[in-house]
């Protein structure tokens, strides 16, 4: 199977970057959009191509697994025998995968972007930026070794602080970029610490068990270390992936436009922490089986927290960036509760495995594919609601079902995906997740159908509120209200597609694509569990009915106002962006910053302004023994060569 | 044959009364001839060391009329030098030359 052609991949967005960002200047609107655009369809093509060639014409090999291809791999930086760095292409299922759901994404965001971004000052660099975070998101995910990854991480995370600060007159939108950027690279810092760890140890930068034979009894030398290095990597991943109490920087990434925050903080890049996990998952899975589980809790109250969140914004894009959080708790849950099998301690290379144990792996990466899908639909619709009223705040929407119906049916669509209602994609992949957590424990399966409830209930109470209720425009039309109105047919396009995708991608047998060992095997819909968890949200679904549906919601705001305490608390996000605020400033700029920053001033500096002084003033001491004139040279000279002679002559 | 002692004190008087010249006279002619004073006690020494120690011989009197000449080309020079300083400073007097000072 030839792949030669894969590099285009990588290629072309980053000379779209390189063109638009260099002279899309010169060119107009349409021209950058158009390249940008033009330029994603290839690779959209070429993505959809590659995916069908290898998971459908290539096929299994003798041993029942999708073949690992590294089509390129070439050194980058060679630095010694061990220390070297490769840039390369590797073809895995899940790096497959990602390639659907990234181009697919960024692809319908770049025509959106044509109608949202439209007469904006600075669209050619918006496409710009769009292009290269396309790049750097693709090149994270081929990536042949743990270096590549991190190389592309920090780009990605490069694009995501220049698209957030995209309105940069805009102080918000500045403080968020900068807070974006200063989070996720204070976890990467983790990141980096647990990949010298695993390098020097293991002395290589791969980790993919299947592409190098030799890896697994370099690992097996330090296992003892293996735990310690892989939860580093994964507090890196955390930072990326929003996971508390690293999310704060996510709710506040919504000042970037709306598409950007489809593409980036909701489809791609968030979910680069799960990728990453998936990635190392046999290593995890046979060296570090409790970490793993530590992931679980970890992402299971951060799923919870979040939901809970999202349930009192007033902001529809900040109820959509907490159900983000926690849906990519749901996903890192869904890889955290796998477990080694019970004899061998690893990954068993048996059906019965990847069935069992291992389902979690199938089940996370399965819903970060449907939710990359229905996630990067609703921010879409998102985008078209607060191009129609001009706002992010609930309170100017209300009964837009009349004005926006494309708009509505999909948001709807998306609703019902991400609830989990059959037969839609939300279903399978979030009944697969419930599946494994019950495998794990009852208790986990439980909060987690909880965390499903609840999500139905926000996502639903964010449909009534935007397009039922009370109208904004109806009731203040006499104010000069403008009439909300459907989107453009570039706008309304991606939304359709995404749409279709919602419902039909819930029916690709996942299993047999993506698995924790690489084998086939036929997903099965439990329904005990399928049954409860679809009860849960249709309950969850009446409820915000109930409380949402009308003029006015005398119930929702009769509790708002019994426990004003709590609803304030989760309004305020509980407070964890104050509990960093007092870190940071109250306790690491007082207690570490000021003194270093002390040390600075006095010491260091005072040291090399000491010299100087000492240094000038030595100068200007005997700066009048240069007077200038000869004659006192000359009887000085004249006195030194006598005082010389003398103490020769009383020597000799 | 007179005594080679003479000619040290004699060359010694010369440099220092030269010296002395040009340490305390602030007329730039009366320090270009104390100057021409010192270079010529040191061409006495030269003679004189040429004829005590190697008699045959003829270095030290050549480096004697060697430095003759070099002298006359500087006085020549330090002349021309003064007459500028004279004709711009209106005054042949040393203390006056100080804006050329840095």
């Amino acid at each position: 199977m030839d792949y030669s052609y894969v590099f285009l991949i990588l290629l072309l967005p980053a000379l779209s970057f390189v063109l638009l960002g260099l002279a899309g200047m010169k060119m107009s609107h349409k021209l950058a959009g158009m390249i940008g655009t033009v330029v994603l369809g290839t690779v959209f093509c070429l993505s959809y191509y590659t995916a069908f060639e290898y998971f459908l014409v290539q096929g299994r090999g003798a041993d029942g697994l999708f073949p690992t291809i590294t089509t390129f791999n070439f050194t980058w930086l060679k630095f010694t025998e061990l220390l070297t760095f490769n840039i390369g292409f590797r073809l895995t299922p899940i790096s497959v995968m990602m390639l659907i759901v990234i181009s697919t994404v960024s692809f319908m965001v770049h025509i959106y972007s044509f109608g949202y971004m439209h007469g904006e000052k600075g669209f050619q660099r918006y496409y710009a930026f769009l292009s290269l975070f396309t790049m750097s998101m693709l090149g994270l995910v081929v990536a042949t070794n743990i270096f590549q990854m991190y190389l592309f991480w920090e780009l990605v995370g490069v694009s995501s602080y220049l698209l957030i600060g995209f309105y940069y007159p805009k102080h918000t939108a500045v403080a968020a970029s900068k807070k974006a950027f200063i989070v996720t690279r204070f976890a990467d810092m983790f990141f980096l610490i647990g990949i010298l760890i695993y390098s020097f140890y293991v002395g290589t930068f791969n980790y993919d068990l299947n592409a190098a034979p030799d890896l697994a009894g370099k690992v097996a030398h330090v296992a003892p270390l293996m735990p310690l290095a892989l939860f580093l990597m994964f507090i890196g991943g955390a930072g990326k992936s929003a996971m508390f109490p690293l999310h704060i920087w996510l709710p506040d990434a919504m000042e970037g436009p709306t598409p950007v925050s489809a593409l980036i903080h909701a489809a791609t890049m968030v979910v680069a922490g799960v990728y990453l996990v998936a990635s190392l998952f046999p290593l995890f899975v046979h060296y570090a089986p409790e970490q793993l589980h530590w992931i679980a809790y970890i992402a299971a109250f951060t799923a919870f927290y979040a939901a809970a969140v999202a349930c009192c914004q007033s902001d529809i894009k900040r109820v959509l960036a907490f159900s983000t959080i926690s849906q990519i708790g749901f996903m890192l849950v869904a890889l955290g509760v796998s477990m080694p099998d019970a004899e061998l301690g690893e990954v068993a290379k048996t059906v019965e495995y990847a069935d069992g144990n291992g389902l979690g792996y199938m089940a996370g990466m399965f819903h970060l594919f449907t939710h990359a899908m229905f996630k990067g639909c609703l921010f879409l619709c998102a985008g078209c609601i607060i191009e129609a009223v001009g706002s992010n705040e609930k309170a100017y929407m209300g009964k837009l079902r009349k004005y926006m119906p494309i708009t509505h049916i999909s948001f709807l669509v998306c609703c019902l995906a991400i609830s989990g209602i059959f037969p839609l994609s939300g279903f399978f992949s979030k009944d697969e997740i419930l599946v494994a957590c019950y495998n794990f424990h009852p208790a986990m399966g439980m909060i987690m159908s909880g965390i499903a409830c609840m999500t139905a209930f926000y996502m639903f109470r964010l449909y009534y509120v935007i397009f039922w209720g009370q109208s904004y425009y109806e009731t203040h039309i006499n104010e000069g209200a403008k009439k909300p109105h459907e989107a453009p047919a570039c706008m309304t396009f991606p939304l359709i597609f995404l749409s279709v995708m919602t419902i039909l991608c819930g029916w690709i047998p996942f299993g047999h694509f993506v698995s924790a060992n690489g084998l086939s095997f036929d997903t099965h819909v439990n329904w005990s569990v399928a049954i409860t968890s679809t009860v849960l949200a249709l309950c969850a679904i009446a409820l915000a009915t109930y409380m949402y549906i009308g003029e006015k919601t005398p119930v929702a705001d009769k509790l708002a106002r019994k426990y004003p305490r709590l609803h304030q608390a989760a309004y305020r996000r509980f407070y964890m962006d104050e509990v960093w605020m007092f870190f940071t400033h109250k306790i690491v700029f007082r207690c570490v910053s000021r003194p270093i920053a002390w040390f600075d001033r006095h010491v260091v500096d005072g040291t090399f302004n000491f010299l100087a002084w000492s240094t000038n003033e030595a100068g200007e001491s005997i700066r009048p023994w240069q007077s200038g004139d000869v004659r006192q040279y000359a009887v000085w000279f004249l006195t030194g060569s006598v005082a010389l002679t003398l103490i020769l002559l009383c020597c000799l | 044959m007179i005594p080679v002692e003479f000619f040290f004190v004699l060359s010694a008087l010369l440099f220092f009364i030269g010296f002395f010249g040009f340490v305390t006279r602030r007329n730039l002619i009366a320090m270009l001839i104390s100057i021409e004073l010192i270079l010529n006690s040191a061409d006495i020494n030269f003679a004189v060391f040429n004829r005590i120690l190697f008699p045959g011989q003829l270095e030290g009197f050549f480096f004697s009329l060697f430095s003759m000449g070099v002298s006359a080309a500087e006085t020549a020079v330090a002349i021309a030098i003064i007459i500028n300083v004279y004709r711009n400073l209106h005054s042949d007097q040393v203390n006056s030359i100080e804006n050329m000072k840095f």
